[in-house]
């Protein structure tokens, strides 16, 4: 069964009025008319498809990237790394489920891949926290990417995640100054970062993970300082404000790469990842590959210099 | 640099400038409600003589304060663009901006001074909460950076004082890079060899709190000072059960490890002086090191940079000279109400009357050049401080701390 989103809805009812026809045929004779009312049907509901994800608005694509099918951290993994070795926790507290990471190997090469997890059903939401880390969780990245940097391996990171988790015991165990660290470490090591944005990217809880010296970000991710509604709650004391809020904040892929903060856009298919998952996970598969192949017969300080160069340009260099 | 800019400007600049109006003649403590003569609390830099409360003050007040005999040269920070995402809420973020310049008399949240600190070359960063909740944006990225780089050309500590909400949601996704910007700088300080010092103020959150913030050599914290990353409506409305107490103070960080002493500011400076001494003096035995006042002798302050270029707007004013003029008819008592509108990722509480002490001491017009400087004579010849009003307290430390390099 598929989800629709709110603004799918034409979109649904055309499918909806697809599968019944089929049902009708499926108990029949194979009238001719009904396969030709289904492929014409088709037509239209692609098209509108094509049409409505053509030109979504910021808002839209924020809920595009909170679409629950939209693959998800270990939808990447599972497709897309070969003997994959999970690590887990931090060696001083515990082990962060929202936070996962290991070595395996992508299209034969070793990495260290990390990432949040959102989980895919309520009981998974639950144990992944939303996607939401804890200190604990940044600082087993921390861990994770200074151990790649050790064994020369390139670190590849999938943002997604609504923000670090907000809570008592994550202050008291130094959200903050864990974030910090994490973004630290990314911009301390020699060895390749490649971020990919793969739906969520919420504020330094995203960036903690995003320092990297290629940021890439599927086409209906959206990148934020702060997520819509919290902004509007804020600056328009009303989170029913948060449509406008979205526009305001530039959150999207084409913004971002106009303000230079992202270094390419991966196109998803018509519809969304969560329309073709694998066809989704596959391109981002191969931009990251392509993206640490740029970095080929670097050394440890030509990479860093790399990374800290094109930070310390943003902002600076191609702004109006 | 023409007839206009060198001559005209600065004269224009003189009769438009703003009177400062003796509008704070009295102020109110916003912890005991304790109405307060202005001229005594700033002389207290800004901790309520009642009840101790540590207020919050603008970069140049805490410079007055850090630096030796208040002495302190504004570092020119690059421009940057302004309103890149023509971000408009309620109302334009470039009017937003142009009101809190006129207000504060600051070009953005953070300012930078470099000068000496009991002797030893120091660049201070400062933020400032009364200039849109402190907010990072990329002008307080580029103050951090800086900064940092300012330090690095002195061989000299580097030192920020944080005060924020968190980074600029009116600058979207480029604040947000400030936080892998300023981590940066922190690297390139500690790659030089400096000390990196924090001082956490109240209140520190959000992304200012998740890069530089927590990446000190050493931190320390103003006592009760709010620190954290979500502030607490975030925490509660995400939790929904009551807070602890104390939660998230500096006391609060102490005990949970998070920071290595909350210091009264009283004793700030004589801190930040001991700590710079012990860091830096390697080489030396502690029994030959010179008393802090001697440590130098011949302390030489950085060349201002504002001279290099057509900066022409070099004041030369003695310390809060004109800030206190007062005008015994007018007691109007400073009722400011919190500006939380530039709180950004996680505002902290907004208390009606969170923000007590809005003094922009010197009013500086919005041109990005003009910058401060003490006159340079101050240093080296015997002169004694401009305001003598404006000597720190005496540390109530019992060993006399400044004199203490065995200790």
């Amino acid at each position: 069964m598929r989800s629709y989103l709110e603004f799918e809805r034409p979109i649904a009812e055309l499918e909806n009025k697809i599968l019944e026809l089929r049902q009708l045929d499926g108990d029949g004779d194979g009238q001719v008319d009904i396969e030709e009312e289904v492929q014409r049907l088709q037509s239209k509901a692609h098209q509108l498809l094509n049409e409505t994800y053509g030109e979504l608005s910021p808002w839209q694509k924020t809920q595009v990237a909170r679409h629950p099918h939209r693959p998800h951290f270990t939808d990447y993994v599972e497709a897309l790394i070969e003997a994959f070795t999970p690590l887990a926790g931090d060696r001083a507290f515990a082990d962060d489920k929202a936070m996962i990471g290991g070595i395996g190997r992508l299209k034969g090469r070793s990495v260290m891949i990390l990432g949040q997890e959102k989980g895919a059903d309520t009981e998974g939401r639950v144990k992944h926290n939303f996607g939401m880390a804890r200190p604990e969780g940044y600082r087993k990245a921390i861990r994770l990417i200074r151990l790649a940097d050790r064994f020369g391996l390139p670190v590849v990171t999938l943002v997604d995640t609504p923000g670090a988790y907000p809570g008592v015991s994550a202050e008291e165990r130094g959200q903050a100054e864990a974030i910090a660290r994490s973004t630290e470490a990314c911009l301390d090591v020699g060895v390749p970062i490649i971020s990919c944005i793969v739906g969520e990217g919420g504020s330094g809880g995203a960036v903690a993970l995003a320092s990297g010296n290629k940021v890439l970000m599927l086409e209906h991710a959206i990148y934020s300082v702060i997520m819509p509604e919290g902004c509007a709650s804020i600056l328009w004391r009303s989170a029913e404000k948060a449509q406008e809020a979205a526009d305001a904040l530039k959150l999207t892929a084409g913004h971002l790469l106009e303000l230079k903060v992202i270094d390419a856009i991966v196109p998803e298919p018509v519809g969304g990842a969560h329309r073709d998952r694998d066809r989704a996970i596959s391109a981002v598969g191969a931009a990251i590959d392509a993206a640490i192949d740029d970095f080929a017969g670097q050394t440890a300080d030509e990479i860093r210099r790399h990374r800290r160069d094109k930070f310390l340009e943003i902002g600076r260099v191609g702004l109006a | 640099m023409n007839w206009l800019t060198n001559f005209v400007r600065p004269k224009i600049r003189a009769l438009v400038r703003r009177k400062e109006v003796p509008d704070k003649l009295w102020i109110k403590c916003s912890d005991c409600g304790q109405m307060l003569h202005h001229k005594a609390v700033a002389e207290a830099n800004f901790v309520c003589p009642e009840c101790d409360h540590h207020m919050r003050l603008g970069a140049r007040d805490r410079f007055k304060g850090l630096f030796d005999d208040g002495v302190f040269a504004e570092l020119a920070v690059p421009a940057v663009p302004a309103d890149p995402l023509k971000f408009r809420d309620s109302k334009r973020y470039v009017d937003r901006l142009k009101d809190t310049r006129a207000k504060t008399g600051q070009d953005d949240a953070v300012v930078v001074g470099r000068g000496r600190m009991g002797g030893h070359a120091a660049v201070v960063a400062c933020q400032t909460f009364e200039f849109l909740g402190g907010s990072m944006g990329m002008a307080a990225g580029e103050a951090v950076i800086a900064a940092a780089r300012a330090a690095i050309e002195d061989d000299a500590a580097l030192i920020v004082v944080t005060a924020a909400g968190g980074a600029r949601m009116q600058e979207g996704i480029l604040s947000l890079m400030q936080m892998p910007r300023t981590t940066i700088a922190v690297q390139m300080a500690r790659e030089a060899g400096l000390p990196y010092i924090v001082v956490l103020t109240d209140p520190t959150t959000g992304g200012v709190t998740a890069s530089y913030a927590m990446l000190g050599d050493i931190t320390i914290a103003e006592p009760g000072a709010l620190i954290g990353f979500a502030g607490p409506r975030v925490i509660e409305s995400t939790i929904r059960e009551q807070l602890p107490d104390g939660f998230q103070r500096a006391e609060y960080l102490l005990e949970h490890g998070m920071i290595d002493m909350v210091v009264h500011r009283h004793e700030l400076r004589e801190t930040l002086v001991r700590i710079v001494g012990l860091l830096r003096n390697r080489d030396t035995r502690m029994s030959e090191v010179p008393d802090i006042e001697a440590a130098d002798p011949e302390p030489v302050l950085p060349e201002p940079e504002i001279v290099e270029d057509d900066a022409v707007a070099v004041e030369a004013i003695p310390v809060e000279s004109d800030v206190e003029a007062p005008d015994p008819e007018d007691d109007t008592v400073v009722e400011v109400t919190a500006t939380d509108e530039g709180e950004a990722v996680d505002p902290p509480e907004a208390e009606p009357d969170d923000i007590e002490v809005p003094v922009a001491v010197e009013p500086v017009s919005g041109d990005e050049t003009e910058v401060e400087v003490e006159p340079e004579a101050v240093v080296d010849e015997e002169t004694p401080p401009v305001d003598p009003e404006l000597e720190i307290p005496e540390p109530v430390a019992e060993d006399g701390a400044p004199k203490r390099p065995d200790a």
